[in-house]
């Protein structure tokens, strides 16, 4: 292969004010942040919520959990955020739609919309770990809280998730790298976070090897840290004396 | 205190308890033996509605917990049970363990639990272990926890089932002598238990059901000398001697 690298490209000027290459791989990896967070955060509160539901005795709570994991679990993520962008906010009340369509900076009506949608879908996922956490759990749990008189919110919160939450911390572990890579179709509705920034300097610099490197890079690192810190947090809640746990 | 009246229960087919009636006064301690799939497990399981039942009524303390308007986890927090897993919470240092519910469930403050807890502790000989955590107890120690963790609801009754089942032989006399100490401070006890030891020493009645019924009740010397019915007769046999 016969090609130039140069790899300071980087600290080279855009030509766009006084920014260099790297302050867009900068920012573009803060939006990657931002978004991958705030959809965490949503999946996590939301896939818990289901997760606890699909294992309810109540049939109908059940039943509706199904039917949203199914859903979001069987359509495309692209396809999802497409719908979020493009035709959800058509069929927002007017006053919603003036909003989000003119109030709102480009930027920000596509960051709540990646955000919603990755939220959503990843809570999917979530819900099937949580499910199987507490299914994990010997019955006998559940029977020894009821035993003491606990409310049905209580044997969940103190008996049950915490439990099912140290079990699926592993796989956790994984939808959260998870959100971080899928952050990655926000470029396809014009928000500037890493790979669009990628592109970009790409284009501009016509140094497509060297930023493709670069953003490869970030992403392995992120990814990287992200998992020493789960481990770190696994070794945290760990229960003394229980498998692999510090006697 | 614990009275059963005609309570019939299913489990599709199977007639798993058949018209039970029984009643254990205050401070008495019941034994129920019988064959395994005999349904005295589910019987006191029925007791709090761990288990549910098709007909009948059930009155613990005046209650009864078949009445859908039976405020069922108050009721269920005045009487203690002991499994046969101990099912202890893993991820609760025995101190926790103890203090969880008198905390959530009757809202005690945390000094005061700590203290009934520690003197629970006391109580089962296991002070010592109030930082561990279950694993890292001998299946013994953590039945013990475990009936230290049901008396801290300064329960009425105390339920125990197959406490001793699921521990090695040499933690099975441990766990009965805290229970028979417990029978001695005056508890009423529903005791489902093979250690007929423990039955010819502690209990004030012994109940034998088999197929869901109860076919014989009476005092432990009086079941174990001259027991009535041929089924309770071939179980003691076995029982005794088991390689015959």
């Amino acid at each position: 292969m016969n090609y130039n690298w140069d790899w300071n490209v980087f600290f080279k000027s855009t030509g766009i004010g006084k920014e260099i290459y790297l302050d867009w791989f900068i920012s573009g990896l803060g939006w990657t942040i931002a978004v991958a967070l705030a959809g965490w955060i949503i999946a996590l509160a939301l896939g818990s919520v289901l997760g606890v539901m699909r294992t309810l005795p109540n049939k109908w709570a059940a039943r509706i959990a199904t039917t949203y994991v199914e859903l979001f679990r069987n359509v495309p993520l692209l396809v999802q955020l497409f719908i979020w962008y493009f035709l959800v906010p058509d069929l927002l009340p007017e006053r919603a739609q003036i909003w989000f369509k003119q109030d709102l900076s480009p930027a920000t009506s596509a960051y709540l919309s990646v955000v919603v949608c990755l939220g959503l879908f990843t809570a999917a996922r979530v819900c099937e770990q949580v499910r199987t956490g507490i299914q994990a759990l010997p019955k006998g749990q559940n029977y020894a809280a009821m035993a003491m008189g606990f409310q049905q919110a209580q044997v969940y919160r103190y008996v049950l998730l915490p439990q099912a939450f140290r079990i699926i911390i592993p796989p956790l572990t994984s939808e959260f790298l998870n959100i971080f890579k899928n952050s990655s179709v926000a470029s396809l509705i014009g928000l500037m976070e890493l790979l669009a920034q990628t592109k970009q300097t790409a284009e501009f610099s016509a140094n497509l090897f060297e930023a493709f490197t670069l953003a490869t890079v970030i992403y392995f690192v992120l990814n990287m840290s992200l998992m020493k810190f789960m481990g770190w947090v696994e070794t945290r809640l760990r229960v003394p004396g229980m498998m692999g746990g510090a006697k | 205190m614990i009275r059963f009246m005609n309570v019939h229960k299913w489990f599709k087919d199977l007639h798993v308890l058949n018209d039970v009636s029984l009643n254990v006064t205050a401070g008495e301690v019941v034994v129920v033996c019988g064959p395994s799939g005999s349904g005295k497990s589910t019987l006191i399981r029925t007791v709090n509605q761990l288990e549910s039942i098709n007909s009948g009524e059930i009155w613990v303390d005046g209650k009864n917990v078949v009445d859908p308007k039976t405020d069922l986890n108050a009721l269920r927090a005045e009487v203690g049970f002991v499994f046969q897993h101990f099912n202890l919470y893993p991820h609760l240092s025995v101190l926790d363990n103890i203090t969880l519910s008198p905390l959530m469930v009757k809202k005690m403050e945390r000094a005061a639990a700590e203290k009934l807890a520690l003197q629970l502790l006391e109580r089962v000989g296991l002070a010592h272990k109030k930082d561990a955590f279950p694993a890292q107890l001998s299946g013994g120690q953590q039945q013990r926890v475990a009936i230290a963790r049901g008396l801290a609801m300064q329960p009425q009754v105390m339920l125990f089932d197959e406490p001793t089942s699921a521990l090695d032989p040499e933690m099975i006399g441990e766990v009965l002598r805290v229970m028979k100490d417990l029978a001695e401070s005056g508890m009423t006890m529903m005791v489902v238990t093979h250690e007929m030891g423990f039955a010819r020493e502690v209990a004030d009645r012994v109940v034998f059901v088999d197929h869901g019924q109860i076919i014989e009740e009476a005092q432990p010397e009086e079941f174990f000398m001259n027991p009535q019915h041929d089924r309770a007769k071939q179980f003691l046999r076995q029982l005794l001697t088991p390689m015959q």
